[in-house]
């Protein structure tokens, strides 16, 4: 499923979310991933220098991005395996259409893959006449709903039972009407017959990579379910669709790297099947696929390399960071508008889809940090997003009542003495005014506040003035 | 220009590199060579017996079931065990691994066929390539001794493990793997294995049995 980006309107989307009822019921289920990753940490006192050695070997890979380029594609032929480049979307699109008309394709399954999602790789398979099924449950789901993803790793988090058993009687048609879809167990029963002949009837399986190593060409894939691994074993071709950035070194590189992933994913301590692939059926092989082909996706990474925005090219899709994000918690995965929410999502659409369409995005964070805080990989997102706020107001992309607003806070802020008195004055007169009922539940030019929530009044001097009066000493 | 060359060009340009730099290509050499190993958790190290334990307790936290068993020929009786007292039905299909096709099976009621599945089998057998201490993990390699669809298509899968082959962690898999396949080489498919197949894809309730396996049974031969 592909969708126009509408990050551009986060406001309006950001609004629509939070008056959404059902969405509103749906979304405290993405604050169990809190605890589920502190409890995995804990058990591992070695987790924050795993994070260290994650970050270095990354920054390590990107620093030599073009030469393990070339060792890793050298070693996917040596398996007898076929490597792809696609600057953009496009591209890769083509490519892997001409893969399935070459070969007739009629049904293409599908293992949980971001980049798939990034270039709309669905539609543009059923616009040839191609039926492409997804296989991860919450990708299932929400192809059926024709909706993106609204989370990295739980693509249908946004989405109630209720509305599961819906959509699996409009689309299945031979479901009995009094067959029971009340409960969890019974819908993913009823998902499972269902994608267990599209498995066995595909005839060509994509999947998306966690890692590509470039020691011996593999690709590497992480699932709870299986699906992206018997998307891989079953039809006799075998399309790996990767972003350039998903390159490590060596298999040693990535069993750090997979150490930090699951934990600050879902909190296991490993994800139930992490399958490692190279190259196509061997000689001697009872099953697997005949052919072995990898499509590696630039569209706006390797012009990120060297720049403010390299550090994002780190980031290996746990969601950690929209897990603790409290922006993420109010309004969900939709409202950003695009394929990657929270706050990658806020730091990388800007960069692959212009800051024009996404340089809304780094604005819908308060800077608490918290993303930053549980990052694997050490990524500054709070920095990033504020590198993409200068952007914006260089471009005088932000609108023009927050640059005037800005423009008059700056002239205050410039003037130290000025802005002390008119603090002081505004602050005491606030006091004045508010001490009766200690709130203000409306004042002139802060509608925007007050008309969620009352201010607190003010208790009569600013923080600068109680500082002053500590002698700026802190007990 | 083709995309490869256009690509090649922009990380370069962006790198302000030309590719042929002396030091870089030795730093990538030298590091695709020696592998170098990182930080290890201490949790999957000590003796023989202490991985075993923890092996166990890892697996059985990621709602494996495990059983030991003295010897390879002791297999098949805990094997019939398992099936009945989870009434599954006495059949078991597995490759042609000769740690599973040499034990005793006619001492069981167990109908055995072999060969990889075409996803119509309840249940599979295979024999692990290894396994690691540190997170209960098996690692099972592709080839005609143990195909993978036996991994992925039963309903119950069953897998045998020399107790002597848990390593303390994912990288004494990989260094058998290079033992065994050479270096810079792999099987075409290697699973670590973590448990039973699983999805919390609905309101976040944790399921068994999503697309992989619902059930995951590993028996130890200690005195292999």
């Amino acid at each position: 499923m592909t969708v126009a980006p509408t990050s551009a309107q986060f406001k309006t989307n950001a609004h629509e979310a939070l008056g959404d009822a059902r969405l509103q019921r749906a979304l405290p289920h993405s604050r169990n991933f809190i605890g589920r990753r502190a409890a995995a940490v804990a058990r591992l006192p070695e987790f924050e220098a795993l994070r260290d050695s994650a970050r270095d070997i990354k920054n390590h890979t990107l620093a030599h991005l073009d030469l393990y380029l070339e060792a890793y594609e050298r070693k996917v032929r040596e398996a007898g395996g076929h490597v792809h480049y696609a600057l953009t979307a496009k591209q890769a699109n083509d490519i892997i259409l001409d893969l399935c008309r070459e070969r007739g394709a009629k049904s293409v399954t599908k293992g949980k893959s971001m980049i798939s999602e990034e270039i709309g790789l669905n539609a543009a398979l059923e616009a040839a006449g191609i039926e492409a099924v997804e296989t991860d449950l919450g990708e299932y789901i929400i192809q059926l709903r024709g909706e993106a993803p609204s989370h990295i790793i739980a693509p249908a988090i946004h989405v109630t039972k209720q509305d599961i058993e819906a959509d699996f009687r409009r689309v299945h048609l031979d479901l009995p009407r009094d067959r029971d879809l009340s409960q969890p167990e019974q819908l993913l029963g009823e998902a499972r017959g269902i994608l267990r002949s599209k498995f066995l009837a595909a005839d060509i399986g994509v999947t998306g990579a966690n890692f590509l190593i470039a020691e011996t060409g593999t690709s590497i894939i992480v699932t709870n379910e299986g699906n992206g691994d018997l998307t891989q074993l079953l039809p006799s071709v075998h399309i790996v669709i990767a972003s350039l950035e998903k390159i490590v070194p060596t298999l040693e590189d990535a069993s750090q790297l997979l150490r930090v992933l699951a934990r600050s994913a879902t909190g296991q301590d490993m994800s139930v099947y992490t399958t490692l692939s190279t190259g196509p059926r061997r000689p001697d092989d009872p099953d697997g696929p005949e052919e072995y082909h990898v499509v590696l996706l630039d569209n706006g990474r390797s012009s990120m390399l060297g720049g403010e925005f390299e550090e994002m090219l780190r980031c290996i899709r746990c969601g950690a960071c929209m897990n603790h994000c409290p922006v993420y918690h109010a309004v969900g995965g939709h409202a950003y508008g695009w394929v990657y929410p929270g706050p990658m999502g806020a730091v990388l659409t800007p960069s692959l889809i212009g800051v024009a369409e996404g340089g809304q995005l780094p604005n819908a964070s308060t800077f608490c940090g918290r993303c930053e805080s549980v990052c694997p990989v050490r990524i500054p997102l709070p920095k990033l997003m504020r590198h993409w706020r200068e952007r914006e107001f260089e471009r005088h992309l932000s609108p023009r009542l927050a640059r005037y607003g800005l423009g008059v806070w700056a002239f205050f802020a410039k003037r130290a003495a000025l802005y002390r008195l008119s603090t002081d004055l505004a602050m005491r007169a606030l006091h004045l005014i508010g001490r009766g009922k200690g709130r203000f539940a409306s004042l002139p030019l802060a509608g925007g506040w007050t008309k969620y929530r009352d201010l607190p009044a003010p208790q009569g001097a600013t923080f600068q003035s109680q500082w002053r009066a500590k002698s700026g000493k802190v007990k | 220009m083709s995309a490869r060359e256009t690509i090649f060009e922009s990380i370069r340009r962006a790198l302000n590199v030309s590719g042929n730099e002396a030091p870089r290509r030795m730093a990538v050499d030298d590091r695709l060579a020696r592998a170098p190993k990182g930080v290890i958790p201490s949790r999957g190290g000590g003796d023989a017996a202490m991985r075993l334990d923890v092996f166990k307790a890892e697996a059985m936290r990621a709602q494996a079931s495990v059983a030991e068993v003295a010897r390879y020929d002791d297999a098949p009786a805990e094997i019939a065990r398992y099936l009945r007292e989870n009434n599954l039905p006495a059949t078991l299909r597995m490759g042609g691994d000769k740690r599973l096709t040499e034990m005793p099976w006619s001492g069981t009621l167990i109908e055995i066929s072999h060969g990889p599945s075409d996803g119509h089998d309840l249940n599979g057998v295979s024999a692990a390539f290894g396994a690691v201490a540190e997170t209960g993990t098996l690692a099972l390699a592709s080839g005609a001794d143990n195909p993978t669809t036996l991994n992925f298509l039963p309903d119950n899968h069953i897998v045998v493990l020399a107790a002597s082959e848990i390593g303390a962690d994912y990288e004494s898999v990989w260094s058998r793997l290079r033992e065994v396949y050479g270096k810079g080489a792999m099987p075409r498919t290697l699973n670590f294995i973590t448990g039973p197949s699983r999805s919390a894809d609905i309101e976040q309730t944790l399921l068994l049995g999503a697309h992989g396996p619902r059930r995951l049974h590993i028996v130890l031969v200690a005195e292999a």
